[in-house]
């Protein structure tokens, strides 16, 4: 299988802080990749990167073997990488199924400089693929809600349908529970992760909590110090002494020690 | 617009016409400058539902009116057709070129800047002798299509041309809010930063939408001169663009319609106003805006919309 995503040597410097370094990972077509790491890591560092938010000071970006380093965010997103934000970023005033139609217009719109006015934002084909994601994510009964009324989970939802309205080929979750409440968390990302599987699309995806890196990622980056120190599965990788120490050690400890007293 | 509003629309547009031959002379005028401001306020709405406030329309208006009068005056071409596209034209242009700046900045910024650039467009006028300075110059009588009206058929001439221009733009307008760029409007007010992830350049799209209204600017000032028959630098004067503004506030932006009724509106109260209380028309034009806002915070355009929400919870 060859890379759906391919990072080479990246680099990013703000004077003289590092955000990250020598980053080079390859990731293959349809895999769930989760990205755990401290704070200041550099994990939203290096989402931003590929996204385009961030120009990268060195190194180079791959997406289906083409170099897209450096290029604007919305040439990107036209190319097939959408993003989810860690606060979700969506139209306040607009309902849910409104949201949803102009996602799904702007995907489908015509090229060209007269694209978005040329393109009416109500065609059936866009209506009919914005009634097909807000069922996909299971957020039918709000279709009518407008979308500052909306519930933190379903707004995470809904952020996560925008972005895959228009059918990307990658799509990078930055931190998709936060906000949410533990009891909550696992039912969010079960709907949203076999929304994304249904739809083949290759996930990365930023989390604090090592219980949904487990159950929800076949492979695991782990970040320090603006660079990958590990790479694996899930167990390779939390079982890292590095990662233990630096990461997921205090946490770890007590979880493992805990059962032994109970 | 819906099937119901196009229809709507197109009464009135057909009873406009046909009525104005029974209206006297006073009131054909008044509706006509009315109803070329309206397309100014048109402009306005377009950029107000995207969250953006001009505080200097004027200049485009100013700049249609000042392109179909120096035409005129320069190469002897009168025909009014011809005439009201170049004003538009004009504006258009000179809007695309502003653009470039104005798209960059929001709010009070967007609002303060396009007030400045109307403001130095007054002063070169002021100051231009050669164009009358303070005093302006008249424009000469349009033609149409070869034909010259009567004095006495002029003005109803300039009427219809209006009302043709007017429903032009209406169904082109409703056509532009039906589209993936005319509907981003509240997106763009909501949340910039989704948009950009969505592929869509924000700053083109608010170009854009600064073009449009410059278009509209400048088809309202053409027809404006054509109509009055004099053009001064009053026309891009702040009170100007304070004028629009304060119709598109009266109008508000929740449909096509809204701005023309709203603009005849306007005038209506104004010149009655001046009629029956010369020393305290400001005073009641103040009343009636205050009223607006207070009663009618989406202006005289949610009235329709308030009927409609009635008729949807009774069936």
């Amino acid at each position: 299988m060859s890379a759906i995503l391919a990072v080479r040597n990246l680099e990013k410097t703000f004077g003289s802080l590092v955000a990250a370094r020598d980053i080079t990972v390859s990731v293959p077509a349809e895999q769930t990749v989760g990205v755990i790491g401290a704070n200041g890591a550099g994990k939203t560092t290096f989402i931003n990167m590929i996204t385009g938010h961030l120009r990268p000071s060195k190194g180079s970006i791959w997406f289906e073997d083409k170099e897209i380093t450096g290029q604007p965010s919305r040439e990107i997103t036209r190319l097939g990488i959408s993003r989810s934000f860690q606060v979700a970023q969506i139209f306040p005033s607009l309902t849910v199924f409104e949201n949803m139609c102009i996602a799904a217009a702007i995907a489908r719109r015509s090229g060209g400089i007269f694209g978005n006015i040329v393109t009416p934002v109500h065609s059936p084909a866009a209506t009919a693929e914005a009634e097909a994601t807000i069922e996909l994510f299971q957020i039918g009964r709000y279709r009518e809600i407008t979308a500052s009324a909306l519930p933190q989970g379903v707004r995470k939802l809904l952020d996560i349908g925008m972005a895959v309205v228009g059918w990307p080929r990658l799509l990078l979750l930055d931190e998709p529970t936060s906000g949410i409440s533990i009891e909550e968390k696992f039912d969010l990302m079960k709907v949203a992760m076999s929304a994304l599987k249904s739809r083949k699309i290759t996930v990365l995806f930023v989390e604090h909590d090592m219980e949904i890196v487990t159950r929800f990622a076949d492979r695991v980056l782990a970040f320090y110090d603006g660079t990958v120190i590990a790479d694996g599965t899930p167990t390779q990788t939390l079982s890292n002494q590095q990662v233990q120490e630096l990461i997921s050690g205090v946490r770890l400890k007590t979880s493992v020690k805990k059962p032994g007293h109970a | 617009m819906s099937g119901r509003g196009q229809l709507v629309g197109g009464l009135m547009f057909l009873f406009a016409t046909a009525a104005a031959p029974l209206l006297p002379d006073w009131i054909v005028s008044l509706a006509t400058v009315a109803l070329a401001n309206a397309l100014v306020v048109l402009g306005l709405v377009v950029l107000w539902r995207a969250g953006l406030v001009s505080f200097g329309q004027a200049i485009y208006y100013c700049i249609g009116a000042y392109a179909v009068a120096l035409t005129a005056r320069w190469t002897g071409f009168r025909d009014a057709f011809a005439l009201v596209v170049i004003g538009g034209v004009a504006a258009g242009l000179v809007a695309a070129l502003i653009g470039f700046l104005l798209a960059r900045y929001r709010e009070i910024f967007f609002a303060m800047l396009s007030l400045a650039l109307s403001m130095i467009l007054y002063g070169v006028l002021v100051k231009t002798e050669s164009l009358g300075s303070t005093d302006g110059f008249s424009v000469a009588t349009p033609t149409f299509l070869g034909f010259a009206p009567h004095r006495d058929t002029l003005g109803l001439s300039l009427y219809w041309l209006t009302l043709g221009v007017d429903a032009v733009c209406a169904v082109l307008i409703s056509a532009y809010y039906r589209s993936v760029a005319g509907a981003l409007a509240a997106p763009i007010r909501d949340n910039e930063i989704r948009v950009e992830f969505l592929g869509v350049s924000v700053a083109s799209v608010v170009h854009a939408k600064v073009v449009i209204s410059g278009v509209l600017g400048g088809l309202g000032g053409a027809l404006a001169a054509l109509t009055i028959g004099h053009v001064d630098p009053n026309m891009s004067y702040w009170t100007t663009s304070g004028s629009f503004v304060f119709v598109t506030i009266l109008a508000g932006a929740s449909s096509v319609a809204a701005a023309f009724v709203g603009s005849l509106a306007y005038e209506a109260v104004r010149s009655f106003a001046f009629d029956l209380m010369p020393q305290l028309w400001q005073m009641t034009l103040g009343s009636v805006l205050l009223l607006t806002i207070l009663f009618l915070p989406n202006g005289l355009g949610s009235l329709v919309s308030r009927v409609k929400r009635r008729e949807e919870a009774k069936s």
